[in-house]
């Protein structure tokens, strides 16, 4: 159960012990009307509260965390949607830190090599503080494309594209800019804690009248990888258990949303081609409703393969498996690692012509709305896998490397394939136990999973 | 024997013809003079040495993928005193059937044409010329307005001929005997039952391996796919037509697929063949036809609304109005029960001498064409190299699903065979789906999409 703090209350609830016990029906609560609550709403014993109810499972909106996560009592079992600070991940600015703070360690630790494993991140300066850097990179550079990205706001909103200082210097002077006296005014700092992670309360209530609106400027990766003359970006779901031990999910399934407009990079100005977001292209006049704009990652693997060959795809995809664990660990630390927090990530990774995987941002509430029939039935599965991972029924043993469409990816260390103790060697033999983009079979496996359970049950009652 | 004989030399005597004017003939014979100079190649056993080269430097191997090429396409002479109408199709009824379709086809592309007032062909002004060679690559971007454009014909259109379909020597009374067919198509042509597909697909049995079943995860790769894609990488590295053919049965390893395709269709694209296409696409900006806004509708109605081929959207306008352009396609109207429409010059109707095929390629496009090209653009991405795949599977195998033909991979065969199937192996199903009156839906319309075109059919129906 869960209450607010300063009601009177006696003792802890009834789920002492180690053993989970099974609950006559499970209590939720959300806030969100799309596919989640058709798939909230249809778990067998599940039963919806609303208001001021006392709840087991909240599928909540970061901003209800933000302001009652601190003053919320929740029993051992009770489970929540949210890190509560997952932005340490989210917020661009901050995830930057966070990797190259990283990067530094590894780099310390097991050498270059291995710290060139988290260049996945295009290079980028927070606005306005980095200022200066950025400018001294600018000028290194000269003539490649930046793209100016708000950190804290998403569908694609207030991202434009530049490749001189003086078109953000007119931005600086119209919007954002207005807080700003000069240049050479110390920039505007939120306070960091010893541990490195932000307190974004704080760093909010710096700002006196208008909100300064912290944006990111970050290299423009100029030669996407194209299918049809198009750009897209991927996006892929990992489920996050735990920070402290490191335990993260990935599901099968996911898609490539294509933009509406063939690229090129002489229009840096139609916002169109740039941005993949699906909300964006919506608004674009080529936009027909009927268009999927979306291919599921199944085809666009099997597009690869066809055209690059199994080796090429097999070395993408496995950087891909490097982006969301390396991603994960840089912030492994800085999370406040809360036993009822768990959090499904969209990752949106962009390839370039190279077949190189670059990461763009990472989103903590990804969009549960579905676009179309195929994309209702990907999100449905989704959210019934996440919800049998998180396992408020207490079926699991704990020991399942894999659940419908979620492949255990990280358990305190790398997840082989096969079956054993994970081989950390690092050599030969050690195959990933991830599927992205392959064959999923989730309701055999499920059907198989369950009844296994079941008769384990029988067995030791 | 002596007819099996004569047979035999009268194909040969055709292919030879046939490549006596292709390509591969100029370079073979080029490359008998050049091997003059070899010193291996002695005066005495001139033939057998050059013979011998041929064998070792792969002219040989391409020779009999030109051979197999041929063999595949072209049918075997029937009677030598068959008229050329019966290899397109030896049943009267059914040229009947076809010639009246075509005319119906025709006359509504005019009827549109005399309408709208528009020409079937008219050339391009130079400035005009100049912003389609700029667009070239993106003509998708273009959104010409073709709401006054009808597709000439509907898949449902041909369905409903084919229907129709009736032999004059067969009673077809009100009774019903065991002889009458309960499906749609009645026919009564020969298909194949279970036991005989069974042995013509013997390669689809369980005991033998086959990709897309027995490389599913579950199923370590030794058993059959590590071998199966070594294989297939050797028979690429052969360069060998017939044992691709062969070998495919099996399924493809999807890295290997395109490679495979173009080489049973015998294709390797020459600087030739990338020319060819240069010229066509000369065409297409030089001049404007009507068909071309017939594609632009179709696309923009199917493949562009279509979740995985809107991307290519691109693609089919470089492929579909080059194709419309190809005179080489005319040459499978030899065997194609079909014939190509005949147009005449504004003013000079009847008069022979002013004809002219309309399209250029002899095959207006109705709704749904482009859905014959979508799939092939996720192998090829070249454009001269996916018009060739393109181009071969149609007079290869795609104009047997748009012609009324008593062959057995024609429409008509496959609907009756479905439908003959349905019906022996699952009566409960077939007899409920009639009574539901599911029939084109249930039956016949796997063959037929469901997509609705925008604006009427020839019927005059929408």
């Amino acid at each position: 159960m869960s209450r607010p703090k300063n009601q009177n209350y006696k003792g802890h609830g009834l789920s002492k012990g180690k053993e989970r016990e099974q609950r006559a029906s499970i209590r939720f609560k959300t806030t969100l009307m799309n596919t989640l609550m058709d798939v909230l709403r249809h778990r067998p014993g599940w039963v919806e509260v609303k208001d001021e109810g006392e709840w087991d499972f909240y599928w909540c909106d970061v901003s209800w965390l933000r302001e009652n996560f601190d003053h919320t009592y929740m029993d051992e079992h009770v489970r929540i949607s949210h890190f509560r600070n997952h932005y340490e991940l989210t917020r661009k600015n901050y995830m930057v830190k966070n990797l190259k703070r990283f990067r530094k360690q590894l780099e310390r630790e097991a050498g270059k090599l291995e710290a060139a494993k988290c260049d996945f991140f295009p290079k980028t300066f927070e606005m306005p503080c980095e200022y200066h850097l950025f400018v001294e990179e600018f000028r290194k550079n000269p003539g490649i494309t930046w793209i100016m990205k708000p950190v804290a706001r998403s569908q694609g909103k207030g991202i434009f594209l530049f490749r001189r200082l003086k078109d953000i210097m007119d931005w600086r002077k119209g919007t954002a800019g207005k807080k700003l006296t000069s240049l050479e005014a110390p920039p505007a700092r939120s306070t960091v804690n010893p541990s490195g992670s932000h307190d974004a309360r704080s760093s909010d209530d710096q700002k006196d009248e208008i909100p300064v609106e912290n944006y990111v400027a970050q290299r423009y990766i100029e030669n996407p990888y194209l299918i049809g003359g198009r750009k897209f970006d991927l996006r892929v779901y990992v489920l996050v258990m735990s920070y402290i031990p490191l335990r993260a999910w990935l599901y099968r399934d996911g898609f490539a949303r294509f933009s509406n407009t063939r690229f090129t990079l002489s229009s840096i100005d139609d916002q169109y081609v740039h941005l993949t977001n699906v909300a964006v292209q919506k608004t674009s006049p080529d936009y027909h409703p009927k268009k999927g704009c979306k291919w599921m990652l199944q085809r666009f693997r099997q597009y690869l393969a066809s055209k690059h060959g199994p080796e090429a795809v097999e070395t993408l995809f496995s950087d891909m498996d490097n982006i969301f664990v390396k991603s994960l660990q840089s912030v492994q630390k800085v999370i406040i690692s809360d036993k009822h927090c768990f959090e499904l990530y969209g990752y949106d990774i962009l390839i370039d012509q190279t077949l190189k995987p670059w990461l763009l941002e990472v989103n903590a509430s990804p969009s549960l709305t579905a676009s179309s029939q195929e994309d209702y039935e990907l999100k449905t599965c989704l959210l019934e896998d996440t919800l049998h991972v998180v396992d408020m029924e207490a079926r699991l043993t704990g020991r399942e490397k894999r659940v419908g469409g979620f492949d255990l990816m990280w358990n305190d260390g790398p997840v082989s394939r096969e079956e054993g103790p994970p081989d950390l060697s690092g050599m030969g033999n050690f195959v990933a136990n991830t599927h992205l983009g392959c064959v999923n079979d989730r309701n055999n496996q499920l059907r198989q999973l369950f009844r296994s359970l079941q008769n384990q049950k029988k067995v030791s009652s | 024997m002596l007819q099996e004989e004569s047979d035999l030399s009268l194909v040969i005597a055709q292919i030879v013809q046939k490549l006596k004017g292709s390509n591969l003939y100029a370079q073979l014979e080029r490359q008998a003079w050049a091997s003059l100079q070899r010193p291996e190649i002695k005066l005495q056993s001139l033939k057998e040495d050059i013979k011998e080269f041929f064998k070792i430097s792969g002219w040989e191997k391409k020779l009999q993928n030109a051979v197999y090429s041929e063999l595949s396409v072209f049918p075997l002479p029937s009677h030598p005193a068959a008229p050329p109408e019966h290899l397109k199709e030896p049943l009267v009824y059914m040229r009947k059937a076809q010639g009246s379709w075509e005319k119906r086809i025709l006359k509504s592309l005019n009827s549109m044409c005399t309408e709208l007032s528009i020409p079937l062909a008219r050339k391009r002004p130079v400035g005009e010329q100049k912003e389609l060679l700029n667009k070239w690559n993106e003509m998708g971007t273009d959104e010409p307005d073709l709401s006054l454009f009808r597709p000439v014909y509907a898949p449902k259109d041909f369905l409903e001929v084919l229907i129709n379909l009736r032999n004059p020597n067969y009673e077809n009374g009100d009774s019903l005997s065991f002889r009458t067919h309960l499906g749609l198509i009645q026919v009564p042509l020969k298909v194949k039952d279970i036991p005989e597909l069974k042995e013509f697909f013997v390669e689809l049995g369980l005991t033998t391996g086959q990709l897309g079943i027995d490389d599913s995860t579950q199923v370590p790769p030794e058993l059959f796919e590590n071998e199966h894609v070594r294989i297939g990488q050797k028979v690429l590295a052969e360069q060998d037509s017939a044992a691709a053919q062969q070998y495919i049965r099996q399924g493809s390893p999807t890295a290997l697929r395109a490679e495979l395709w173009a080489l049973i269709l015998n294709i390797s694209s020459q600087p030739e063949d990338i020319l060819y296409y240069e010229q066509l696409k000369t065409n297409v900006i030089q001049h404007d036809l009507l068909v071309d806004s017939l594609i632009y509708k179709d696309v923009k109605l199917t493949a562009s609304n279509d979740d995985y081929y809107f991307v290519f959207e691109d693609y089919l306008y470089q492929v579909l109005l080059c194709f419309s352009r190809d005179t080489s396609v005319l040459g499978h109207f030899a065997y194609n029960s079909a014939s190509p429409p005949k147009s005449y010059i504004r003013g000079k109707l009847g008069l022979e001498e002013y004809a002219v095929f309309y399209p250029p390629n002899g095959v207006i496009p109705f709704h749904g064409f482009s859905m014959y090209v979508a799939p092939l653009c996720f192998l090829y991405h070249e454009p001269s190299k996916l018009y060739q795949i393109f181009r071969e599977m149609y007079v290869r195998f795609f104009f047997r699903l748009h012609s009324i033909s008593s062959h057995p991979s024609g429409i008509v065969s496959l609907c009756l065979l479905f439908e003959t199937l349905l019906q022996t192996y699952l009566p409960q199903l077939f007899y409920h789906l009639r009574e539901i009156g599911a029939q084109p839906a249930g039956s016949c319309c796997v063959c037929f999409p469901s997509s609705e075109p925008d604006g009427g059919d020839i019927t005059g129906r929408s």
